[in-house]
């Protein structure tokens, strides 16, 4: 019999970044009972760490801009594998989810007549990224928990309780989605700080837990990335879509090594930024793919013309997609050419005085200052790619964020798949939180009122069993069914092993037999982290908490890998040197990664099948209207003949 | 890129009671105190607890106390100190402690509850919102604010007097109340909402006395006491003493009665 604690709500929310904060807001004012669980303190997600902006074509930068150019933009970006109605909704819908901030206090930087104010960025075709200097992620969740507040203020008013109808639940792991006869019921979860299990029931759940890149060695990434919603989805029987694509953002810091990875925006470029190889050459004009050809400035005078006049010049090639950039400056790296710390040379110090630099930047100059003290203003930062994001994610319907196969289960965010395609445009991170993030919390809290008296409820052996997951670190040094199977294992010791295997072994650039070798590794990882154990109690025990966020980092990466190595062919972030090209066949294949064992044994430790198991999907084709956007010309290079003429 | 040994003092303990333990720990070039504790969770004690999550000084998680000063953890750079320096890291002083480098910061949560939200101007749609420039930049700054709350835990007010964390907000918050009153569009008056008096009697403006701790602690440079706190407090005082203010509100608050 289990004694956990259990509480009842309408809409569960995992996650408490820009897309969980956003689905909770929708879900509460759509008259839902909703709580939000999340790993760090309400305000801390990492939706902080975005810099650069969101995109939105409100067109006050230049009155050219439409929702169906950024439309084109993003599917330019993504090479034209995006779930094409979700990157059309994204296009449609992000105006209108700035400029719903505004009336929740945000205060972006501005034009000139006192509108907000849009800057470049790469892949984008008008300055369309609303910001607010270099922290603009941090002014989206401040303003989103402050919402979250102001309602909870209505709600005290009304009940005299601040928590009656919207909880946050902070410095809590959720463990399991838990189902009753096929649909979602609930989560399975516990306190960090006092390591108490609890169940929330709810009919509706919302993974919003942003992505993997804590599964890399070098990363933009913070602790809280490592793949929850992702293994939480697979888990509940939900497939993961097109885990291949992973974006290497271009500039990271390189030096000083404790930092290495951290991010250096893309603002940076988008402003007037160069990138330099060690021969003080500006080598991304070397690096522009047939694809983009005509789109980009072939001699430097023209690209620095195109920032004063950018209807009469083209942009430089520093603002190429990211996928572009990052292998660029892998290549030049590769060749001898790179920085003393095995980077390349990113200058604005040339380009722009100082106190401009210092207005506009201001936390790149304090971050260079700071931690590797370099004045940015005056000299040239050093930096290589680092591990940003994860394309790939759970299978959602476009226009609802539910998840394919689970009624019940919802994801937004970096969690979900499909919006982006291979690769991801700077920007479109922010607009997607807010676009995808009020339609998940609006279709939750529909499909929960729906179910009005008729809810799944929460069996005790779930619980059970979840608890006896959850415990097992404790254990592990008392283990007796596998006395062969070796001392208990350090879990920051098997972190570090796996950040590195995938880091090396399926990193920016990818090839057969290094893959094959990765899920050989993680095999073997998988049958240690078993015995993971872990000392002392479970009050506040971070040892504890990584053991158990190893299962979803593992399972995470046999996606990546697995998926890696299925695909032949070299798009976005996904680039095979045994396959460089484009291929257009690929382009209308979807990849699924499913658990092996649906029963949810995590035993499956065979290394020829592993956890996951891959399926082929062919997508759907796009809208006419849609693809009638583009130049047939333009199109010749992406689709298959039988698409063109379809 | 010389590494050494450096000998570290960090406080464990929880609710019951703790004290300060001696590691001697390996330090590299380029490395923070977060990378050392770090170090020490993954090679000596992996149950040591801390808070923190972007390591890149945006986020505001892993505040501490490093040789008494609080400090984010990620942006102190261990070239600041000798190597022979005995480096101390306790938990934020101000804040019950849950456990060796953790604290109870939910007294920052309860007070950013009691500050009434922003309030939109009537009329005005999405979108058509217009403010210039020049007339962000303050309450700008106010946002740069990453919520590591140092600046709550030096704050003389409540740092020694436990007594007062009813009454009085604190830096953090009262800047907020700052914030959104010098926000442009902000209709908190036209809701009957005087930002400046509940400044006062609600948030406990009186109780700080500029000795600027705050301001030296924020690692994001924001002039809290200079930009927010001294504004405040004479926008505050003006309402007091103006007798035609004064009057304005007896009205109002008669009218709005009946």
């Amino acid at each position: 019999m289990s004694v956990v604690d259990r509480q009842e709500w309408d809409v569960v929310v995992v996650g408490a970044g820009g897309a969980g904060l956003r689905a909770a807001i929708e879900a509460r004012e759509r008259g839902a009972r909703t709580a939000v669980i999340c790993k760090s303190l309400f305000g801390k997600a990492h939706t902080v760490m975005a810099e650069g902006g969101i995109a939105a074509a409100m067109a006050n930068a230049n009155e050219n801009d439409t929702w169906q150019v950024h439309f084109r933009d993003t599917m330019r970006g993504g090479k034209f594998l995006n779930q094409w109605r979700m990157a059309e909704l994204h296009a449609q819908e992000a105006p209108q989810r700035v400029w719903e901030l505004e009336t929740w206090g945000a205060l972006f930087d501005r034009t000139k007549d006192g509108r907000i104010s849009q800057r470049n960025f790469g892949g984008h075709e008008y300055p369309r990224l609303a910001h607010v200097g270099d922290r603009t992620g941090l002014e989206l969740i401040r303003t989103l928990q402050q919402k979250i507040v102001s309602l909870q203020q209505e709600d005290f008013k009304e009940t005299g309780d601040y928590e009656s109808r919207l909880k946050v639940f902070q410095e809590c792991t959720v463990t399991r989605v838990l189902k009753e006869d096929g649909r979602v019921c609930g989560v399975f979860a516990y306190e960090r700080e006092s390591g108490r299990f609890f169940v929330l029931e709810a009919p509706a759940v919302v993974i919003a837990t942003g992505g993997i890149g804590k599964s890399f060695k070098v990363t933009s990434n913070s602790w809280e990335y490592t793949g929850d919603g992702h293994a939480l989805a697979l888990l509940a029987g939900a497939p993961l879509l097109n885990m291949e694509f992973v974006q290497f953002h271009p500039t990271g810091m390189v030096w000083p090594p404790s930092v290495k990875g951290i991010l250096v925006t893309e603002s940076v470029r988008g402003d007037g930024g160069v990138l330099r190889n060690s021969d003080g050459k500006r080598f991304m004009f070397d690096y522009i793919p047939d694809v983009f050809k005509d789109k980009y400035a072939e001699t430097e005078e023209e690209g620095d013309r195109w920032y004063d006049d950018p209807d009469h010049n083209r942009r430089p090639p520093e603002l190429l997609p990211r996928d572009e950039v990052a292998r660029a400056i892998n290549a030049e790296v590769k060749e001898g050419r790179g920085s003393p710390h095995g980077g390349v040379f990113l200058d604005v110090s040339t380009r722009m005085p100082a106190e401009v630099i210092r207005r506009r930047l201001p936390s790149m100059y304090h971050q260079f200052k700071e931690l590797a003290d370099v004045d940015i203003t005056a000299e040239a930062m050093e930096v290589g790619p680092t591990c940003h994001y994860v394309m790939g994610g759970v299978a959602v319907e476009s226009d609802t964020a539910a998840a394919r196969g689970v009624p019940g289960l919802y994801a937004a965010g970096e969690v979900a798949g499909g919006m982006h395609g291979s690769n991801r445009l700077g920007g479109n991170s922010l607009s997607d939180l807010l676009v995808f993030g009020r339609r998940a919390g609006r279709h939750a809290a529909e499909y929960a009122a729906g179910l009005s008296g008729a809810r799944p409820v929460v069996d005790d052996v779930q619980i059970d069993a979840a608890a006896a997951e959850a415990l097992r670190p404790f254990s592990a040094e008392a283990e007796t069914e596998e006395p062969a199977g070796g001392p208990p294992e350090n879990p920051y010791t098997l972190h570090q092993e796996l950040q590195q295997t995938m880091n090396d072994l399926v990193g920016i650039i990818r090839r057969e037999p290094e893959m094959e070798q990765a899920l050989e590794k993680l095999v073997e990882l998988r049958v240690r982290a078993r015995r993971a154990g872990v000392e002392g109690h479970r009050q506040f025990n971070p040892g504890w908490h990584l053991a158990l966020d190893l299962r979803n980092m593992l399972l995470v990466s046999e996606c990546v890998a697995r998926a890696a190595l299925e695909r032949t062919e070299s798009r976005g972030g996904h680039t095979r040197e045994d396959h460089p090209g484009m291929d257009r066949a690929w382009r209308r294949i979807n990849l699924l990664c499913a658990l092996t064992d649906p029963t949810g044994g995590l035993a499956a430790t065979d290394p020829v099948r592993g956890q996951i198991e891959l399926t082929r999907e062919t997508t759907e084709p796009v809208r006419a209207d849609l693809l009638a956007l583009f130049d047939k010309e333009e199109l010749v290079k992406y689709l298959a003949e039988e698409e063109l003429y379809e | 890129m010389s590494g050494y040994t450096a000998h570290f003092k960090v406080w464990r303990g929880d609710v019951s009671g703790g004290g300060l333990e001696d590691f001697k720990v390996e330090v590299n070039e380029g490395e923070v105190v977060l990378d050392i504790i770090h170090r020490l969770q993954a090679t000596q004690t992996p149950d040591l607890a801390v808070r923190w999550n972007c390591k890149a000084g945006k986020c505001g998680s892993c505040s501490a106390e490093i040789n008494g000063r609080p400090r984010l953890m990620c942006m102190t750079r261990m070239s600041v100190f000798d190597r022979e320096e005995t480096i101390t890291v306790t938990p934020l002083r101000a804040f019950p402690v849950v456990r060796d480098l953790v604290t109870d910061v939910g007294f920052n949560y309860t007070k950013a509850r009691e500050v009434p939200a922003f309030v939109p101007p009537a009329g005005v749609a999405p979108g058509e919102y217009r403010m210039m420039q020049e007339d962000v930049d303050r309450s700008q700054e106010f946002r740069k604010c990453i919520e590591c709350f140092l600046c709550q835990d030096t704050c003389h007010v409540v740092r020694d007097h436990e007594e007062n964390k009813q009454a009085f907000a604190g830096p953090r918050f009262l800047m907020r109340v700052a914030e959104l009153d010098m926000h442009p569009l902000d209709a908190a008056a036209e809701s009957g909402l005087d930002r400046k008096t509940t400044a006062q009697d609600e948030h406990g403006l009186g109780y700080c006395n500029i000795t600027k701790c705050c301001t030296e602690v924020c690692p994001e440079g924001i002039k809290i006491t200079d930009n927010a706190l001294i504004p405040l407090k004479e926008r505050a005082v003006d309402r007091k003493y103006d007798p035609l203010v004064w009057l304005g509100s007896k009205i109002r608050r008669r009218s709005s009665a009946d």
